[in-house]
């Protein structure tokens, strides 16, 4: 629909972003960088819904819809989860993931 | 209604149970006098009642027709299981019930007047005002109760009254044993009764008394036509039964709980050991007479059997002991199985329920005689401070009321004329006859043992030479004197009531005659026995020691109670703990909590070797989340479509 560009290409960009993401989560020991990879997958998921509702229900609007959902949802986990990372800063003196293992057996 | 006159002998149990309360709540609170005049206004309350309650019924409302009726002014519902099973709470008078009305107050309230005397200074004088009260209102209970439910769950009250009496002194070890020996042999006793109750009143379909004793009510017949092991279930249940009552009145071999009995106080013993609980025995088999007579005569013979067994035996043992308490309690065990004895010979009937009238006329004037043993011997006790008879001898001078109160009751156990047991064993016997002569030699036999155990206990403690007594033997004081007195009186003048004109097996009254043959005969061993018992005792000598070296066999089995309590030990300890306690143990101890064990132990090596999982690392988590659906996904695609 869009001039020159296929599906295919647009989830080849959203495909490498959700595995960045993933990546991110597991590789990054920073809090914050955790918390901004899951913010890629998030995005990765949206971009999906998007071009799908594009290209596959053009005259539908769902997939619109849930993007904008999935938008809002990630705005309240952001805010929930900075706040979590503000007080294990404030009680580990620091936001390595590592650090973060007093719930170990 | 001639009912509606007697409802105020509800009154006769509640009054005790109120003291109770009363006195046992407040127990420390009150001061001693008081508490012990709370418990002492309540039973002669009670016993002024139960007076009028047998005068209005035996000279009035009773006899109806020419018989006595049985009357039940009160009765309560209380709790109901289904329709046929209900749980009723009454009042029931019949000849018996009003007879033992009067015997427990009489006796209750001598107790309770002497105890000021004899328990004087004590500590916990309060609680023990407190648990007679108790024990008279269970025993009250009892003797009124209008179905076999009802009995029963006094019968367990005065279980437990007569436990927490015996372990009064509960600082003192040999008094702990006995109280729960007491209470372990009679509950497994009771164990008996209640299988009996549950077998009888599955086939009958009835607690009541009243519905059971009816004759021709052809309400037995379904129990009695099924057989179990060669004798009808209602044969078993009358026996089983009689093992409860056994347990309560220490018959043969159950007996063993009575002797250590005494360690509880001396009027206590007089009380629940000698005049009304160990009777309770006696009494529900006489309840349930008609039942036995038409049902099951083979469980009377059980009974009879019992009774003349357990008489003898206790008497051999009697002759040998030297605790004077133990002598009065094997006296006890022997005269409860005359009674035992009486009943088991019986026929039903006016004139052939003879030994019917003669047990309970005999369990009457035996309570009055032996409660006047019992108290003698504590107020030799109190002057002494021991026990044995080694320790006491010429006390005839320092203590002349309880000497001459104890010679009448000695007198009045051993049948001599005219005092009360002539006049009760002269009917026992003659009914013994009339059955079957063993019982009757047998009985005749006893008689003289009496005779010479009580006047052995007679002429060693108040004749023969003074002992080293730590200060001078003192008298009763005045409160106990005057029970002493009430029952020696009591004891001289009973045995002239015409008892068969008041208790019959069937409610008919009747009269009896004197049996000149039979009266003989027992007068002659009575006096035999008295006669042996001064040549040997009387007179400074070593007669009864070199009788004791000439039949040492006979004289060691008899000084050591013929090893019952060794049999039981050893039932006990040998077979029952090692045998089968111990093997049971170890199996529980090393399979049952092995397994038990093992299984924790397993869990907490696979858990210890699994932990590490839980490493509190998210990205691990992560790390192994993906890869899960990963995996999964690969699943998906292979295997999926």
């Amino acid at each position: 629909m869009i001039e020159g560009i296929e599906v295919f290409d647009v989830l080849v960009v959203s495909t490498a972003m959700f595995f960045i993401g993933i990546y991110g989560f597991m590789v990054r020991k920073n809090l914050i960088t955790i918390l901004m990879s899951v913010e890629l997958i998030l995005n990765a998921v949206n971009i999906n819904f998007v071009i799908f509702n594009k290209y596959l229900y053009p005259d539908m609007l769902q997939g619109y819809i849930f993007s904008l959902f999935v938008t809002g949802i990630a705005a309240a986990e952001a805010a929930v989860a900075i706040a979590i990372i503000l007080n294990v800063y404030r009680h580990m003196k620091g936001i390595d993931v590592e650090q973060v293992d007093t719930m170990k057996y | 209604m001639h009912t509606d006159m007697f409802s105020y002998t509800v009154w006769i149990p509640l009054i005790l149970l109120a003291a109770f309360l009363l006195v046992g709540l407040l127990s420390d609170k009150l001061k001693p006098l008081v508490a012990g005049l709370i418990s002492t206004a309540a039973i002669l309350l009670a016993a002024v009642l139960a007076y009028s309650a047998a005068a209005g019924y035996f000279f009035g409302a009773g006899l109806q027709d020419g018989h006595y009726t049985t009357l039940i002014p009160f009765e309560q519902l209380w709790l109901r299981f289904t329709d046929t099973l209900v749980i009723k709470m009454g009042i029931l008078l019949d000849p018996i019930s009003v007879m033992m009305l009067v015997v427990v107050t009489t006796v209750s309230a001598m107790v309770h007047i002497y105890s000021f005397g004899y328990m004087k200074g004590e500590k916990g004088f309060q609680r023990y005002y407190a648990f007679l009260s108790l024990f008279s209102f269970s025993m009250l209970g009892l003797v009124m109760a209008t179905n076999l439910f009802q009995m029963y769950i006094f019968w367990e009250l005065v279980g437990v009254s007569s436990y927490l009496l015996i372990g009064f002194y509960y600082q003192r070890p040999s008094a702990v044993a006995a109280s729960k020996k007491a209470f372990i042999v009679t509950r497994f006793a009771d164990l008996g009764f209640l299988i009996g109750i549950l077998l009888l009143s599955y086939y009958t379909r009835t607690f009541d008394f009243m519905t059971l004793t009816q004759p021709n009510s052809g309400i037995l017949s379904s129990a009695a036509g099924v057989s179990f092991m060669g004798a009808s279930v209602l044969t078993w249940a009358l026996v089983l039964i009689f093992m409860g009552g056994a347990g309560k009145s220490a018959m043969f071999p159950l007996h063993i709980w009575l002797p250590d009995a005494m360690e509880g106080p001396t009027p206590v013993s007089a009380l629940i050991h000698a005049a009304t609980m160990v009777v309770a025995g006696v009494y529900l088999v006489a309840r349930l007479f008609a039942v036995y007579a038409l049902g099951a005569p083979a469980a009377l013979e059980v009974v009879a059997f019992i009774g003349a067994f357990t008489s003898l035996f206790a008497a051999i043992i009697a002759i040998t002991q030297t605790d004077i308490k133990r002598v009065l309690a094997y006296s006890t065990i022997s005269q409860i199985g005359y009674m035992m004895l009486a009943l088991g010979v019986s026929g039903y009937g006016s004139e052939a329920g003879l030994g019917y009238t003669a047990s309970m006329f005999h369990l009457f004037t035996h309570a009055m005689f032996k409660a006047l043993l019992f108290l003698g011997a504590g107020a030799v006790i109190h002057a002494v401070h021991s026990n044995e008879m080694t320790d006491m001898g010429g006390l005839r001078k320092h203590l002349p009321i309880t000497h001459f109160t104890f010679l009448i009751a000695a007198l009045a156990i051993s049948g001599i004329p005219p005092l009360a047991g002539f006049f009760s064993k002269d009917e026992i016997l003659a009914a013994a006859h009339g059955h079957y002569p063993l019982y009757f030699w047998s009985g005749w036999f006893v008689a003289g043992l009496t005779a010479f155990y009580m006047f052995r206990l007679y002429f060693r403690v108040f004749w023969g030479e003074d002992r080293q007594y730590e200060h001078k033997p003192h008298d009763a004081p005045p409160s106990m004197a005057i029970a002493l007195i009430f029952l020696a009186l009591a004891s001289v003048v009973v045995g002239f009531i015409p008892f068969s004109h008041y208790v019959s097996a069937n409610g008919e009254p009747y009269t009896t005659h004197m049996h000149w043959q039979v009266a003989a005969l027992s007068v002659a061993i009575a006096v035999a026995g008295i006669g042996l018992a001064a040549w040997m005792y009387l007179r400074p000598g070593t007669v009864a020691d070199r009788l004791a070296a000439a039949m040492p066999g006979l004289y060691k089995w008899s000084k050591n109670k013929f090893y019952i309590d060794e049999i039981y030990l050893w039932v006990t300890r040998t077979l029952i703990f090692k045998g089968l306690a111990w093997p049971i143990a170890w199996f529980d101890r090393h399979v049952v909590d092995g397994t038990m064990n093992g299984m924790a132990w397993a869990t907490a090596q696979v858990s210890e070797k699994i932990k590490g999982l839980q490493s509190g690392q998210l990205q691990q988590y992560a790390y192994a989340m993906v890869l899960g659906a990963v995996a999964f996904l690969l699943l998906l695609l292979y295997w999926g479509a």
